[in-house]
């Protein structure tokens, strides 16, 4: 089965959820239901695969938590279909969590 | 005569002057009150100034110099009024910037006081101000006034809510978020919307910071970006996390150059951009592009339904205000207070001392014999905690402490209790010598 890799960082504070600040991701390139993998394949392979704990700082149902923004080559995910976006061999996702200290 | 020698005496000392401070600063708000400078006279737009008297070509030359900003620029900043809501890490050079650059009338909301763990960031204040309690909203305008008396600034003493945010912001052409708490980021943003007022907003923790200019040239606001608060349990604060200084220094001094491009009406046809900076990490600054304004969005869309401010603290799940929470987890009989553990470790009562902050915390002071197992880490590594009779479980502020209790029981530590408060009730009520972070 053919396969595609991406990048994938965290920052805002997420990067603690997780075993580091950056990570190479390899998904299929089609998802269990045949369709070309997407966005919100990968967040769920993270929530199952990379997580070390407190899913619910991550996760909320099959997408981000609020308060968490995803960005897809230092673009807003919400310009590029959201959960819908077809990932592409060598993209880079940045989840960035917003902070509000000051 | 005062006997020092005596605790009598010195309470006796104390008590005087408690009394003398209250007194002094009865007189000063007086005298603050007769002086022209606080009058709150910002609300009221004077004519605006058409031409730069000598000593302000003087003073600005530098600005006037460059055609991007020249006399047509310094007088939109000489006729400008902005508001910065908080002034800590981000308002301090904001503030100060402004009123260098010459923004002629200045607002600053914060009441909270001066605090000595705020001045490795705050560089507005200073020990004297933390040293007198003032509120960061006086030493920051008394700031503002010694760096240039022209600038009509005016200290906000209040704490920012629905009541009184929109009549207090209206004053203003363009208010500055340099807020630490989600549930002010949501009342700040609501009423800009109401308002029509451009948002320059950033935050900063840690090694990082963002920052983006909301509600402004038909872009998007806060809440189309964030439309539902985060859950309270993945906010992290500055006093939890920590901030090294600079970085809220380099946000804030961005969100003093946004405010000039506002004022200056720079590049309308730019797209909305979320600023990433990171102190440690490569690249420094990255910007992003945004989503436009949301045509569902609650407060800025077409059909929005939020019309009038919200109670921002119970959208948010949490105080408006960025400190420790208390929480009550435990029943009384599994608590102890720091003073009946004290006699308890005077006495030599065989016990475990389990400390569960983390190790960088651990490092910055502990309680005698404490050993030091992480409560994010406790899961993994429960086989290392003897099987103690009794456990006392302590942390920085008694919150944690009660959820290890909580999960040590679960786990067959029937006898673990927790210290009320934590370290801070120990440096308050035990041991005033040990160290408060
Ligand atoms: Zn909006």
């Amino acid at each position: 089965m053919a396969n595609l890799t991406v990048t994938v960082e965290f920052s805002g504070g997420l990067e603690s959820l997780f075993p580091g600040v950056e990570q190479t991701v390899t998904l299929p390139t089609t998802n269990a239901a045949g369709a070309p993998s997407t966005v919100k394949d990968l967040i769920q392979w993270l929530r199952d695969n990379a997580l070390k704990e407190k899913p619910e700082l991550f996760v909320s149902g099959d997408t981000v938590r609020p308060g968490i923004l995803v960005l897809i080559n230092d673009v807003d995910w919400e310009l590029e279909g959201e959960l819908e976006y077809q990932l592409q061999a060598k993209d880079n996702v940045v989840f960035i969590s917003t902070l509000h200290g000051g | 005569m005062v006997d020092h020698g005596t605790p009598e005496g010195l309470t006796a000392e104390n008590r005087r002057l408690v009394k003398e401070v209250a007194q002094l600063r009865a007189e000063l708000s007086a005298l603050r009150a007769e002086a022209p400078s606080s009058s709150v006279d910002s609300a009221t737009d004077p004519t605006p100034v058409t031409n730069l008297t000598n000593p302000e070509i003087a003073r600005y030359s530098r600005h006037l110099l460059m055609p991007e900003i020249g006399v047509t620029g310094q007088l939109k900043l000489r006729n400008a009024a902005v508001v910065v809501v908080g002034a800590g890490g981000l308002g301090s050079p904001c503030l100060l910037y402004l009123a260098a650059m010459g923004v002629g009338r200045l607002g600053v909301v914060d009441h909270d006081r001066v605090e000595v763990s705020n001045l490795q960031r705050q560089v507005i204040h200073t020990e004297r101000a933390g040293e007198l309690g003032v509120t960061k909203a006086q030493s920051a305008r008394d700031a503002v006034a010694r760096l240039n008396a022209a600038c009509r600034c005016t200290a906000h003493e209040i704490h920012l809510n629905s009541d009184n945010a929109l009549e207090l912001l209206s004053a203003y052409d363009v208010v500055v978020d340099a807020t630490d708490n989600a549930a002010t980021r949501y009342l700040v943003n609501d009423a800009c919307v109401l308002l029509d007022r451009p948002l320059v907003s950033a935050s900063a923790l840690r090694l990082e910071g963002q920052l983006t200019v909301y509600h402004h040239r038909g872009g998007p606001c806060y809440r189309c970006l964030f439309p539902e608060p985060p859950p309270p349990a993945a906010v992290t604060n500055c006093s939890e996390g920590g901030v090294l200084g600079v970085v809220p220094g380099v946000l804030g001094t961005l969100q003093a150059l946004e405010v000039v491009k506002v004022l200056l009406d720079v590049a309308p046809d730019a797209p909305p951009v979320l600023m990433l900076f990171s102190a440690f990490r490569q690249p420094t600054f990255r910007a992003i592009r945004l989503r436009g304004r949301q045509p569902r969005c609650a407060v800025c869309g077409p059909d929005a339904t939020i019309t009038h401010l919200l109670d921002y603290p119970t959208l948010c799940g949490q105080a408006q205000h960025d400190g420790p929470s208390t929480l009550a987890l435990l029943p009384a009989n599994q608590r102890v207070t720091c003073s009946s553990y004290a006699a308890a470790a005077r006495a030599r009562v065989p016990h475990l001392l389990l400390d569960v902050r983390e190790p960088v915390q651990f490092a910055i002071c502990h309680l005698p014999g404490a050993i030091n197992v992480a409560w994010s880490e406790l899961p993994g590594r429960i086989d290392e905690i003897p099987k103690a009779d009794p456990i006392y479980v302590v942390c920085r502020f008694g919150n944690d402490s009660q959820e290890a209790v909580q999960y040590l029981r679960q786990a067959g530590y029937s006898t673990a209790r927790d210290l009320i408060g934590g370290l801070h009730a120990w440096s308050a009520s035990v041991d005033p010598d040990f160290p408060v972070y």
